[in-house]
C-alpha cells in the first residue's frame, strides 16, 4: 500500500532500536495515525544486529510481513555498516539516518552506491552532552521525526515530554536530560 | 465508546484479562506469551485484580494447577506457547473430559526442533483433539475481542469446555498496534460472574469431579463432550452478536473477505490473512477475481458453512502454517477438503505449508499463491497437490 | 437410595452426568462390593478385647466402630481379604473358606 511510511531500524541487541521503534509508533499514533512497531527476533544477544520496523498509516495496517522496501532506514550503531546491507531495498527518494560524527559526505562512500538523502547524527556526543551517559535512543528518535517529517517539531517536543513523565514516573531526574537530548538533535541532524 | 489506545497483542490479552478479573492464574513462563503473565503478574501485584497467582514449576502443573483450580469453583486462566503446550498435554485432555472452561492464551510458536522461537501453528494444531475449543485472531484486535468473548462461549451452560484464544508469536503478540479497548466495567458487565453447576468448596454439597470411567460409561461422557463441542458453534454465534452490541465488531466462525464471486480463492489461519487481504486489493485491482476465507474458529470446525461459502470458488488454496506429514498436507488442508468432498463441492485445490518458524509472509508471497490458482484455472490441471510456499529448492 | 444410583449400566448420554460429576460425598457406600467376596471373616464376640487393632487395617471399613466399641463385619463392603483375621492377636475374627 503506498500511502503507508514503512521505516527499517539497524541497531545492536541492547542499544536500544526496538525501544526507538516502539517509541516512534508512540509518537505517531498520538497524532492519530495508524502504526505498527515490531521487532525481528532471532538469537537476541547483547550486541548482535538487530532489526526494528515502523508502518504509519493514515488508514488501517493490515499487512504482518518485514518491511524490505522502506522509505527511511535509522542505524543506531554505525559500526553495522561494515557487517549489514543497512540500504537494502531503500527507496531512492528516501533517505538514511545514521548514528556517526562522520559528515553525510564522509559516510556515503559506505553505503554500497545509495542516490537518495544521507543524513548524519552524532548521537553519543549528544546524549553525553545531555544525559552524561551513552543511550542513542532519543537523539535517533528525534532525528528521524525530523528527516522523515513524521510530525512538527514543537508538537514532538511536548508528546515527548507527556510521554517522558509517565514512562520515568519512577525517576523524574532524568527527564530533563532526555529532553535535551531531543532538543539538539532537532538541531544537530544534517 | 471504546478507548483509542496502540498495544502489543501481549499486552492486549493481559489487559483483556485484568479486565474479566480471574479468581486464579496458574502459568510458567515460555517465549513468546512470557509478557503474559508478567504483565498480569504486575497487576496481581499492584491489586488491580484480585487473583491469585500460582507460579509454578512447569507448563503440566500450570495445567494440572488450573484444572484443580476450576472443579474448585474458581474461573481460572493460564497462558502459553509451544513446548509449554506440549508439556500440558495430558491436562489439556483432562481439562476437557472433565468439562473445566478454562481459558487459555495461546501464543502461537514452532515446536521444537529444530529449536525455534517464532511463529507457526504446529502448537495448537498439534493440541486440535484435545476437545478444547480454538479461535484464532489476526490482529491484536481480534486477541483482545476474541478474549473477552472466551468465558462467555466456554462456561456456557451448553459447552463447558475449555477455550484456546490463539495469536500468532512475535507477529502480533510483540507488534504494537492501534487498539480500541472496551472500558473495564464494559468488559466486566459483558462477562459477568462464574456460576459454576457444581464446584469441590461448595461446602453444602458434596462434589466429586473426574472419577474412573468403566468402558459401559466412558463412550456416553464422550458423546456428551462431542455434542458440547457442537453447541459451542451457535453459543460461539450468539455471544459474537452480543460483543457487536458493546464493542460494534462483527465476528463469526470464519471472515470472508471478497469472496462472494470469487473464482480463485485461499483459506488462511492467523496474522497472514492480513496480509493475504492486501494481496487481494492489488489482484482485484488488476481485474482478477479472488478472495479469501480466513478462518476464526477452528474447534469446533464449521464444515457446513466453509463449503457453502466457498461453493462457487474454482481454484482453492488452503493455507497451513504447520505440517501435518501425512504426507499429504496440514490438518486445516484435510479438514477443509473433508468439508467440500461431504458437501460435493469439488473446486480444484491445492494445501500449501507456509510460514513455519516465523518465515516471513509477504505480500508478494500469497500473490504467488494467487497466481498458481490461475495457472491452474488456465491448464485445468491441479498439478502437485501439496506444495511448500517460500522454500528454497 | 444414593442419588447416583439413576447411572445404570444402560444409562444414555443424554441423562449421564457432565464428565462424570457427582454431586454428592461418600457415594462409594452406596455399591455393595461385599459382593465380590470369596472368603467371608466371622467375628467371634466372645474373644474379643476390643482392642481395635482390626478396625484401621481394614481397606474396606468394613469394620463400624461405636462408643469405642467394633461390632458385626459391613458385609455389604467387606471383601473378605483376611487383614483383620492376621492383625487379630485373640482369634476373635475366623476366615470362612468359599462362604458368603
Amino acid at each position: 500500500m503506498s500511502n503507508v511510511l514503512e521505516i527499517r531500524w539497524h541497531g545492536r541487541g541492547g542499544q536500544g532500536a526496538k525501544t526507538a521503534s516502539l517509541l516512534l509508533a508512540d509518537v505517531a499514533f498520538n497524532t492519530g495515525k495508524y502504526v505498527q512497531g515490531f521487532p525481528e527476533y532471532g538469537p537476541e544477544r547483547m550486541g548482535a544486529p538487530i532489526t526494528a520496523y515502523n508502518r504509519i498509516s493514515d488508514t488501517p495496517i493490515r499487512v504482518h510481513s518485514n518491511i524490505y522496501d522502506p522509505q527511511y532506514v535509522v542505524v543506531v550503531d554505525e559500526t553495522l555498516l561494515e557487517s549489514v546491507d543497512v540500504t537494502k531495498g531503500l527507496k531512492k527518494d528516501g533517505a538514511i539516518v545514521i548514528n556517526t560524527a562522520k559528515t553525510p559526505d564522509e559516510i556515503r562512500p559506505l553505503l554500497n552506491g545509495y542516490e537518495g538523502r544521507v543524513a548524519t547524527i552524532d548521537a553519543r556526543k549528544i546524549s553525553i552532552e545531555a544525559l552524561g551517559k551513552y543511550f542513542p535512543n532519543s537523539p535517533m528518535l528525534a532525528a528521524i521525526v525530523k528527516v522523515a517529517n513524521i510530525m512538527d517539531e514543537d508538537a514532538f517536543l511536548e508528546e515527548m515530554r507527556g510521554s517522558y513523565k509517565h514512562k520515568f514516573a519512577s525517576k523524574p531526574e532524568v527527564i530533563e536530560g532526555n529532553m535535551k537530548a531531543l532538543e539538539l538533535a532537532l538541531q544537530e541532524v544534517r | 465508546m471504546g478507548i483509542r489506545e496502540r498495544l502489543s497483542g501481549n499486552e492486549a490479552v493481559a489487559n483483556a484479562m485484568r479486565q474479566i478479573n480471574p479468581d486464579v492464574m496458574a502459568a510458567f513462563p515460555i517465549t513468546p506469551s512470557t509478557e503474559i503473565p508478567q504483565y498480569f503478574s504486575t497487576y496481581v501485584a499492584n491489586g488491580k485484580v484480585d487473583t491469585v497467582f500460582v507460579p509454578v514449576e512447569s507448563e503440566h502443573s500450570a495445567m494440572s494447577a488450573c484444572v484443580g483450580s476450576e472443579a474448585a469453583g474458581a474461573r481460572t486462566l493460564t497462558a502459553t506457547s509451544s513446548c509449554g503446550l506440549a508439556l500440558m498435554w495430558e491436562e489439556l485432555y483432562i481439562a476437557a473430559s472433565c468439562r473445566l472452561p478454562i481459558a487459555l492464551a495461546c501464543v502461537n510458536r514452532a515446536l521444537s526442533g529444530p529449536i525455534n522461537i517464532n511463529c507457526d501453528h504446529s502448537d495448537s494444531m498439534g493440541a486440535r483433539d484435545s476437545g478444547w475449543i480454538q479461535i484464532y485472531a489476526e490482529n491484536n484486535q481480534e486477541v483482545y475481542d476474541n478474549f473477552v468473548q472466551a468465558y462467555r462461549i466456554a462456561e456456557h451452560k451448553d459447552v463447558r469446555l475449555p477455550i484456546m484464544i490463539c495469536q500468532d508469536g512475535f507477529i502480533t503478540s510483540h507488534g504494537v498496534e492501534n487498539i480500541e479497548l472496551l472500558e473495564d466495567d464494559v468488559v466486566k458487565n459483558f462477562v459477568g460472574e462464574y456460576e459454576p453447576y457444581g464446584y469441590l468448596l461448595d461446602d453444602e454439597k458434596g462434589y466429586a469431579v473426574g472419577p474412573y470411567d468403566n468402558p459401559v460409561h466412558y463412550m456416553e461422557h464422550k458423546k456428551q463432550q462431542t455434542e458440547a463441542m457442537k453447541n459451542a458453534k451457535k453459543v460461539i454465534l450468539d455471544v459474537a452478536k452480543e460483543f457487536k452490541g458493546i464493542s460494534g465488531r462483527e465476528y463469526g466462525l470464519f471472515e470472508e473477505y471478497k469472496l462472494d464471486d470469487a473464482d480463485m480463492a485461499i483459506v488462511i489461519i492467523g496474522s497472514a490473512a492480513g496480509t493475504s487481504k492486501d494481496a487481494v486489493d492489488e489482484l482485484r485491482a488488476e481485474g482478477k477475481k479472488v478472495g479469501l476465507l480466513k478462518l476464526r474458529v477452528f474447534r469446533p470446525f464449521p464444515a457446513e458453512e466453509i463449503a457453502e461459502a466457498l461453493k462457487n470458488v474454482k481454484a482453492l488454496a488452503i493455507m497451513d502454517r504447520t505440517d501435518s506429514y501425512s504426507s499429504q498436507g496440514g490438518p486445516l488442508g484435510a479438514e477443509v477438503r473433508g468439508a467440500l468432498f461431504s458437501a460435493g463441492v469439488a473446486p480444484k485445490t491445492v494445501n500449501y505449508v507456509y510460514g513455519l518458524g516465523g518465515r516471513d509472509v509477504k505480500v508478494e508471497n500469497i500473490k504467488e499463491v494467487y497466481a498458481a490458482l490461475e495457472e491452474i484455472l488456465a491448464t485445468g490441471c491441479v498439478g502437485e497437490k501439496f506444495r511448500y510456499l517460500s522454500v528454497r529448492e | 437410595m444414593s442419588s447416583i444410583d439413576f447411572i445404570t449400566d444402560t444409562i444414555g448420554w443424554r441423562d449421564i452426568t457432565p464428565g462424570g460429576e457427582i454431586y454428592e460425598g461418600g457415594t462409594s457406600a452406596a455399591i455393595r462390593t461385599g459382593d465380590w467376596r470369596t472368603d467371608t471373616p466371622e467375628f467371634i464376640a466372645d474373644k474379643c478385647k476390643q482392642c481395635l487393632l482390626c478396625t484401621p487395617v481394614c481397606p474396606d471399613c468394613a469394620i463400624p466402630v461405636k462408643d469405642g466399641k467394633r461390632g458385626e463385619f459391613d458385609l455389604d463392603h467387606c471383601k473378605g481379604c483376611g487383614i483383620c483375621a492376621k492383625v487379630c492377636p485373640f482369634g476373635a475374627i475366623e476366615m470362612k473358606r468359599g462362604e458368603k
